[in-house]
């Protein structure tokens, strides 16, 4: 185990970044390679922000907030030595769709069997799933270039910025007809009209079309959720295209081994240490001041926080433009997901007939038909948290034992919906909290009718929690709303894609950039880079 | 056709992929799903459970029990006190290796061999005018390997006597549901492990008993493929694969000298004499002509080989076994790799190798063949120990 400390050992840094999140720490741990003098600054005890793992009850270990992994990058993960920091991934190997009195869906690693399966609610749709599959993972491929580098300039006359969209332009160009129509159609379609193109059974649909709207405040059945299903296919573990995996020990493995990474390098680490505003003169970044009055310079600031809370209480209104201002405050943050994490006395019984375990192994998706998704969303949009919520549960302890003492287990449910704004007002979700609890326990216990008898322990939180302990604004996962019209040279807003602020000096390396949300740790990394090629740092 | 090891009835219930192979006569799971990734995965981070049944077994007992072993191993038994287990190869008169092993001391008069290939007329060769006897064990006996981190914790569970506290390569006599085994702290894995010695007859009480214990630890069945990848991450050589038995080499330069193959630290050259020793003395005065290595392939160039098919890049599903050259920057060969895989816990691309000696320092920069669409391609390796993985819970 690491011990942080919260006073830093000197007064002056090339780079003070705000918040240890693990995009930070990716960033701080490039930064100190190359041979800066680089301090984190985290107020919670730990660091990792949405990527942190603690023992809620004894022997039981969660990862409070961000439960799987898709996208880490793993060309970070070799330049950084994670491994070497303890970082391992296993990856999930079913996506599960219990249906109450049902043997349900199960999609295996192995196509065969995922058809045969498939094939009990459609034979058509058991026909043509690996197909859309290879259709997708065509697609896929575009995306990855764009995730891998800095967001493209279109309005540059940079030769470099041109040749990057050529490069694009290419892979399109490579692309026949059909596929060109398909990009086009995901990048406008929902989600279940772009998937009813192809399939056409239940639980197949809600299931397939949930990937659409985790983390977003839209229905499936809202246009340009089409979109974010490719991510799905663009999950990359060890080289291979894959989907999901856990990391051992939680996700805060992920966020330590970045730490150590950081630390090998000659980074320093605060915590407990929480930064009350950055210090600016002549519309120049100089440092930041803590809450507990210190001040520490800095040669450049950089912020792990989201555009809003960077801009809007970091750096303040009056240092910045109004048109800049008013794009900040149109960045959609709306937090519309809480999570409950339980510790089980046992494994709860699905009562499906399956046999044997394998099958909850990876993740399970209450979402049993379209109707019953898009019905939680309506509730959503007037200010109620769903009654019978979209869930996404995993039950880490099954491939990971470490993570929960013998025979014992801890549920992660991740819920939607979970508005942050409830009609009461956000601040009255402490008294909703066990309601919305209740409810999630209510669902799952119609497919585990022994699910309370489960339970020792139990974590609620709601979006408030979301924000308050972590500082994300209105509680949204990723920094911001992984929306087409907020991602890439338009993420966090059209001009500033690039990690640099209107604010000399002070530069963004947090899920509020370019390429966006979820612990992949390319914003950390693509800043670092950035910033160290262009005279940032 | 193979023969069913004392496990089948158990493994073939759990093999639900049909995937077998030939191990020495035996029939041996590949794996019990159609990939290994979950088996590779449990002997990593939970445990898994694998029938090594077919390693050949040998009972040496009597008075000069040891002096037969010292003879005949490179390794000087006499070391190898009560209760200890030690890996060993054993050479012919010219120093060439002839198969690698385990060497338990039961007591002073009696130990047990493990071999991968038949070694009963060498021993029996070398045994004349000794008063020992030589027994060949192996269809007498199952073995099951027990490897991961938590394999501890499930043979606590299972076994009897203090297996908390048994070290890295010991012994001790135990039971398990009543019935008698010898466990050792050994494994193929390069992970903390143990293999389970039980009469055939105790074989499926053994086998259910370990399963049973292994419940509330996520211990699965687990076959050669996963443990393939595991033992390329532990640099562990594998006779027929890395290297070849001096048994089976039909010319000269095929043949290796443990000192080429990185065991030259279970050599003991000073001391009473046995098999091989001038040979070796020699070897280790002049210089061995080959080292082995492993490569760390450069992964930036590993997927540019790729991308410039405009294809993602791409790595075998398995460990693989057939050769590929390794060339120095100038493009001259100078070895061979013998085999690799991608690790998924590292997330690196790896190989075992043996190159000529005077070619390379390690950390250098070789190059290995690498076939992209068809086409042979030339990939950037960098030469380091043969040994990836080495978690300290492996002897703590
Ligand atoms: C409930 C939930 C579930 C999720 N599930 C997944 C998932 O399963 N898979 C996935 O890939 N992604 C998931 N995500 C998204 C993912 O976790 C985030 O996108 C990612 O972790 C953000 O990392 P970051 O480093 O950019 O920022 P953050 O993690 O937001 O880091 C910001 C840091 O700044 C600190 N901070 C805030 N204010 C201050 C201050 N004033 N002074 C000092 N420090 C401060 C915070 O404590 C925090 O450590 C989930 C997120 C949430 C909330």
């Amino acid at each position: 185990m690491i011990k942080f400390v919260s006073k830093p050992k000197t007064s002056s840094y090339d780079a003070v970044i705000v918040g240890g999140g693990h995009n930070g720490l990716v960033c701080a741990a490039y930064l100190a390679k190359a041979g800066k003098k680089v301090l984190v600054v985290e107020k919670r005890p730990l660091v990792g922000g949405a990527a942190v793992s603690e023992q809620i009850a004894p022997g039981f270990i969660f990862s409070t907030f961000s439960y799987v992994v898709s996208l880490f990058r793993p060309h970070i993960i070799r330049q950084l030595n994670l491994v070497k920091h303890g970082l391992q991934i296993i990856p999930m190997e079913t996506t599960y769709n219990p249906i109450p009195g049902d043997k349900g869906l199960v999609r295996w690693a192995d196509a065969g069997r995922t058809r045969h399966e498939i094939a009990r609610f459609s034979q058509k749709d058991a026909s043509l799933y690996s197909e859309f599959g290879l259709a997708m993972g065509r697609l896929s491929r575009f995306t990855k270039n764009i995730i891998d580098t800095t967001a493209p300039q279109p309005a540059s006359l940079n030769p470099k910025e041109l040749f990057k969209l050529l490069k694009m332009g290419k892979i399109f160009k490579n692309f026949d007809g059909n596929m060109r129509y398909l990009n086009v159609k995901l990048m406008t379609m929902s989600a279940i009209d772009f998937l009813q193109e192809w399939f056409e059974s239940e639980p197949l649909l809600p299931s397939m079309a949930g990937s659409g709207i985790i983390g977003t405040f839209m229905g499936i059945r809202s246009p340009g959720t089409a979109y974010v299903l490719l991510h799905h296919y663009m999950g990359e573990i060890d080289g291979a295209y894959r989907a999901w995996g856990f990391s051992i020990g939680g996700t805060g493995q992920i966020s330590l081994a970045c730490a150590k990474s950081a630390l090998s390098f000659g980074a320093e680490i605060i915590t407990d240490a929480a930064v009350d505003h950055i210090d600016i003169k002549n519309g120049r970044a100089r440092g930041i001041v803590l809450e507990n009055g210190d001040d520490i310079k800095a040669g450049t600031v950089i912020s792990c926080l989201d555009p809003n809370r960077t801009f809007l209480k970091m750096v303040g209104e009056h240092e910045l433009s109004e048109n800049f201002i008013t794009q900040i405050k149109r960045y959609k943050n709306r937090g519309s997901s809480g999570k409950v994490n339980l510790a089980l006395s046992r494994l709860p019984n699905f009562r499906d007939g399956r046999p044997g375990q394998h099958h909850l192994k990876g993740d399970i998706t209450i979402a049993p038909t379209i109707d019953y998704v898009e019905r939680a969303y309506d509730e959503a949009k007037y200010g109620e948290y769903s009654k019978r919520p979209f869930l996404n549960i995993v039950i880490p302890s099954l491939s990971d034992p470490s993570v929960a003492p013998p025979g014992k287990h801890v549920l992660s449910a991740f819920v939607q919906y979970a508005p942050y704004n409830i009609k009461e007002g956000a601040d009255k979700w402490p008294d909703k909290r066990e309601a919305f609890g209740n409810a999630v326990i209510d669902t799952i216990e119609e497919y585990c009718p022994d699910i309370r008898s489960c339970i020792i322990h139990k974590q609620i939180i709601s979006p408030w929690d979301i924000e308050k302990m972590t500082g994300l604004t209105e509680g949204n996962i990723f920094q911001g709303e992984l929306s087409l019209e907020q991602l890439a040279f338009l993420r966090p807003v059209a001009e500033w894609s690039r990690y640099r602020t209107p604010i000399s000096k002070l530069w963004m390396c947090g899920s509020g950039t370019h390429p966006g949300g979820g612990l992949m740790g390319a914003p950390g990394e693509l800043a670092a880079k950035t910033m160290l090629t262009e005279g940032g740092v | 056709m193979p023969i069913k090891s004392p496990f089948h009835q158990r493994t073939s219930q759990f093999c639900q992929s049909m995937n077998w192979k030939d191990w020495a006569g035996y029939y041996a799971v590949v794996s019990y799903d159609t990939n290994h990734e979950q088996e590779y995965f449990a002997y990593r981070h939970a445990a898994g459970l694998m029938d090594v049944t077919p390693l050949f077994k040998y009972e040496v007992t009597g008075p000069d029990s040891l002096h037969l072993l010292s003879r005949i191993m490179a390794k000087d038994i006499n070391k190898v006190k009560q209760g200890q287990v030690t890996y060993c190869c054993w050479c012919d008169d010219d120093g060439k290796i002839l198969d690698d092993g385990t060497v338990s001391c039961l007591s002073q008069d009696h130990y047990r061999v493990t071999s991968a290939e038949p070694v009963f007329h060498w021993f029996h060769q070398n045994a004349r005018s000794l008063k020992v006897t030589i027994e060949d064990i192996t269809s007498r006996f199952g073995i099951l390997a027990l490897q991961g981190p938590l394999s501890r914790e499930i043979l606590t569970h299972a076994a009897g006597g203090d297996i908390a506290s048994l070290g890295f390569f010991k012994l001790i006599d135990s039971t398990i549901d009543n019935r008698r085994v010898t466990i050792t702290r050994t494994g193929y894995t390069g992970d903390l492990g143990y293999e389970i010695w039980c009469e055939n007859n105790d074989a499926l009480v053994v086998y259910d008993a370990v399963m049973e214990s292994g419940k509330n630890y996520q211990l699965i069945p687990a076959g050669l493929a996963a443990l393939d990848v595991a033992r390329i991450e532990a640099g562990f050589i594998m006779n027929g694969v890395d290297y070849f038995s001096a048994n089976h080499c039909v010319i000269n330069s095929r043949k290796s000298t443990p000192f080429e193959l990185n065991l030259g630290w279970s050599v003991n050259l000073n001391r009473d004499s046995f098999i091989g020793q001038q040979a070796l003395k020699k070897e280790k005065k002049e210089g061995s002509l080959w080292q082995f290595v492993g490569l760390e392939y450069d992964w930036d160039a590993y997927e540019k080989i790729f991308a410039n098919f405009d294809l993602p890049p791409q790595t075998p599903a398995q460990a693989w076994r057939t050769a590929v050259p390794v060339y120095n920057k100038n493009g001259k060969q100078i070895g061979r790799a013998t085999s690799g895989a991608w690790s998924p816990i590292l997330k690196k691309n790896l190989a075992l190798a043996s190159i000529k000696t005077g070619n390379f320092t390690m950390g250098d920069t070789l190059h290995i063949e690498v076939t992209a669409e068809y086409e042979r391609q030339l990939c950037p390796v960098t030469v380091c120990k043969p040994m990836f993985f080495n978690p300290d819970r492996k002897r703590d």
